[in-house]
């Protein structure tokens, strides 16, 4: 069943009502108090920012939300879609911001790894998250959502990976949001050095009216390896607002895979941080979108060490009247020599009233690098259309079959087949007639 | 009840330019036709237009397949119709689907040309079915396994693309099958080796249409017929001998014979120039 939420608002009262009901460490408290005074004294963003200008949020209203309320999970959790006949070796997940569920597999606990709710854990590891929980990763001063996330996040997920473990067992992360709640979900992950650790999240909701703004940190140690998957997957009703970033150390590999189904208006910052020699990105995208969803992406693969790889691959597939924005840079410091970065965004429009913007840009201050970027847009190319038809295919058939083919690139560098499979069939299903 | 293809006075036109100006043919079931004639006569413009390419726009004239026991109106039919009631065209440029495996390309195809009244979602022939059958088709043509994992024409040399064609005709087994210059960008060994399996594949059980500037091809595929295309239309028809002639000595007897045709097709060439040079083409 779900429940009503009368919405408290952001008030100095509801806020002070929050802590009051927290048991955390007192460096927490004192950062959540600073970050909250950050938010009261920041405007929201306007269009006359660079990162806001192709996106309106004249009619978010933050006073229809509030803050997360303990008692308000119990409702029925909503079923995810991402591990499909996968064995997992822990989950956790939340409602509306608040911990419903969590669960390692004894083997991993036995090993040290450390996973569950953030809320939960916060206590026990405090010195260890304090040393990564706003520091290096997110600036919490971003903007007023940042600031806003820093103040009141809530539930969350933490996951720890002591040195030189490898976790072969995906774990798995659901947020969830129901009835106009709110979700405030940190994530932070700690991958130490030489360990190894699949993370799946994705979030799921009913498309009433409800907000997210969530912060994702992840720390990939020197020679540590971490795929990251992160589905975006909210009703039609969400705002979402993310600050998400990774430090990828010395020899250390990531790759993270984002999917974007959901949300009536998303704004992203996602950041790669290479900050150890020859450290190693790989970044994907798959949106789609239909409606009027508007999804906004603010990508940046900051090259801070020598020798690192970065490279970039979205794909998006819109329809109706959606909207996607891409932003992306590379950023190359002075002592990022033999850097190789790549950035690619490519688009396919559906129908007549969907937009894409592709920006890319590149910032170099070495000599010695390589980097390059593309991006394309265009529609179903009606030449092969006709081609498949002439093979007895239908003009719907041919259209969903050029429309697998375009995000094939992107579901070829995804190893997890499940995360392939339930992207393919969550777009697969919104496909429509083409005209 | 005889199955036959049936073009009575066809024109078409693309952006609005008169291309075929009156066409006439008749292919029946188990027939070899060649069509030849010079580049920018309006050959591959037939092809398309019997496929019913959205770009070409017929004004005049009738398309008639006289098959299953029924005359379909060919130009009411969409492209995937057309196919489903076995109508065939080998393209001379095939297109590329990036990310679309070959074998995937193919077994929805074979299922619905196989299941005309197939509806959409419905299940295809079964995997193990397909691969036995495909594989041993690409045994019969000496194509790698691996191709059938390569997307669709994506990187393809053009002689592997032209093979790629031949190799979705054995698998869909087409009643009326039109072959685009299928014999351009083989080597000589390449287009033997495809001339013999496209009798293989036909023999005597299709009505096949070969475009062509040479005799290769019909080396295994001898014509009953022979047309020569100039200016839009066909100009003239006789046996395999004159393929024979048209390959050794060209088309000036022929644009002797026929010059208003002959005219067209220079006045044809010269406003394609002229678009070419003001880049509309």
């Amino acid at each position: 069943m779900t429940q009503t939420i009368v919405p408290s608002g952001f008030t100095q009262a509801a806020f002070d009502a929050f802590l009051a009901a927290r048991r955390e460490p007192a460096w927490l408290t004192a950062q959540r108090r600073e970050l909250w005074e950050a938010f009261q004294a920041m405007p929201l963003p306007g269009r006359d920012e660079e990162e806001w200008r192709r996106t309106d949020i004249r009619l978010l209203r933050l006073d229809k939300f509030g803050l997360p309320v303990e008692g308000t999970g119990g409702a029925q959790l909503p079923e995810g879609v991402l591990t499909a006949g996968v064995t997992l070796g822990g989950r956790t997940a939340t409602l509306n911001s608040v911990p419903v569920a969590q669960q390692l597999a004894p083997k991993w606990a036995e090993r040290g790894v450390v996973f569950g709710s953030l809320d939960q854990l916060i206590n026990e590891h405090s010195e260890l998250i304090r040393r990564h929980l706003f520091t290096r990763a997110v600036n919490p001063h971003a903007d007023k959502f940042a600031a806003l996330h820093g103040a009141c996040w809530s539930g969350g997920t933490f996951l720890y990976v002591p040195r030189g473990v490898t976790v072969d067992e995906p774990l798995y992360q659901l947020s969830a949001l129901q009835g106009g709640g709110s979700d405030f979900s940190h994530t932070l992950v700690i991958v130490d050095d030489d360990a190894e650790v699949t993370l799946l999240a994705e979030t799921a909701g009913d498309d009433t009216p409800s907000l997210h703004c969530g912060g994702i940190e992840l720390w990939v140690g020197a020679g540590a390896r971490l795929q990251y998957v992160n589905l975006q997957n909210w009703g039609s009703g969400t705002w979402h607002f993310g600050h998400q970033k990774a430090l990828v150390g010395r020899d250390g590999q990531l790759q993270w895979t984002i999917g974007a189904l959901g949300a009536r208006v998303a704004k992203v910052n996602q950041h790669v941080g290479l900050i150890g020699q020859r450290a190693n990105a790989q970044v994907n995208g798959v949106m789609f979108t239909e409606g009027r969803q508007h999804l906004s992406y603010h990508t940046l693969q900051h090259h801070e060490a020598e020798s690192c790889q970065s490279d970039l691959l979205y794909k998006g597939a819109l329809q109706d009247h959606s909207r996607i924005v891409w932003r992306g840079m590379i950023k190359v410091d002075p002592n990022a020599q033999k850097t190789d970065g790549y950035q690619r965004d490519d688009n396919l429009i559906l129908s007549e009233g969907a937009r894409a913007d592709s920006i890319p840009g590149l910032e170099i201050e070495a000599d010695d690098v390589r980097c390059t970027h593309g991006a394309t847009a265009g529609r179903v190319d009606d030449q092969q259309i006709f081609y498949a038809q002439c093979r007895g295919l239908t003009r719907n058939e041919a259209v969903r079959m050029i429309v697998a083919g375009f995000f094939q690139q992107v579901f070829d560098r995804i190893r997890i087949e499940c995360v392939r499979e339930a992207l393919g069939h969550a777009i697969g299903r919104r496909i429509r007639e083409y005209d | 009840m005889a199955e036959i293809l049936t073009i009575k006075d066809l024109h078409v036109s693309v952006d609005g330019k008169p291309i075929l100006k009156g066409v006439n043919l008749v292919l029946r079931r188990g027939e070899t036709h060649a069509l030849m004639g010079p580049n920018g006569s309006g050959k591959s413009t037939l092809g398309y237009a019997i496929m019913g390419h959205p770009g070409y726009e017929v004004t005049q004239g009738t398309i008639e397949l006289e098959a299953d026991g029924a005359t379909h109106d060919v130009l009411a039919m969409e492209p995937d119709e057309r196919a489903r009631a076995g109508v065939f065209l080998a393209f001379q440029r095939p297109m590329s689907i990036p990310g679309v495996k070959m074998a995937d390309f193919l077994r929805h195809a074979t299922t619905n040309v196989r299941n005309p009244q197939r509806k959409e979602g419905e299940d295809l022939i079964p995997m193990r079915d397909f691969r036995k059958e495909l594989r041993a088709k690409m045994e019969q043509l000496k194509m790698d396994a691996e191709f059938a994992r390569r997307y669709v024409n994506e990187g393809f040399s053009g002689g592997e693309m032209k093979r790629a064609e031949i190799l979705q005709l054995a698998m869909l087994r087409p009643k009326f099958a039109i072959l685009d210059e299928t014999d351009s960008g083989l080597d000589v060994d390449a287009v033997r080796l495809a001339s013999q399996s496209i009798a293989e594949i036909g023999g005597a059980d299709m009505g096949i249409l070969i475009i062509t500037h040479h005799d290769k091809l019909l080396e295994h595929n001898r014509p009953q017929y022979t047309h020569v295309m100039l200016g839009g239309r066909i100009v003239e028809t006789g046996g395999p001998e004159l393929a024979e002639e048209l390959h050794q000595r060209g088309y000036d007897r022929i644009r002797a014979a026929y010059p208003e045709a002959a005219a067209e097709e220079a006045a044809m060439s010269k406003s394609e120039n002229a678009a070419a040079q003001l880049g509309v083409a």
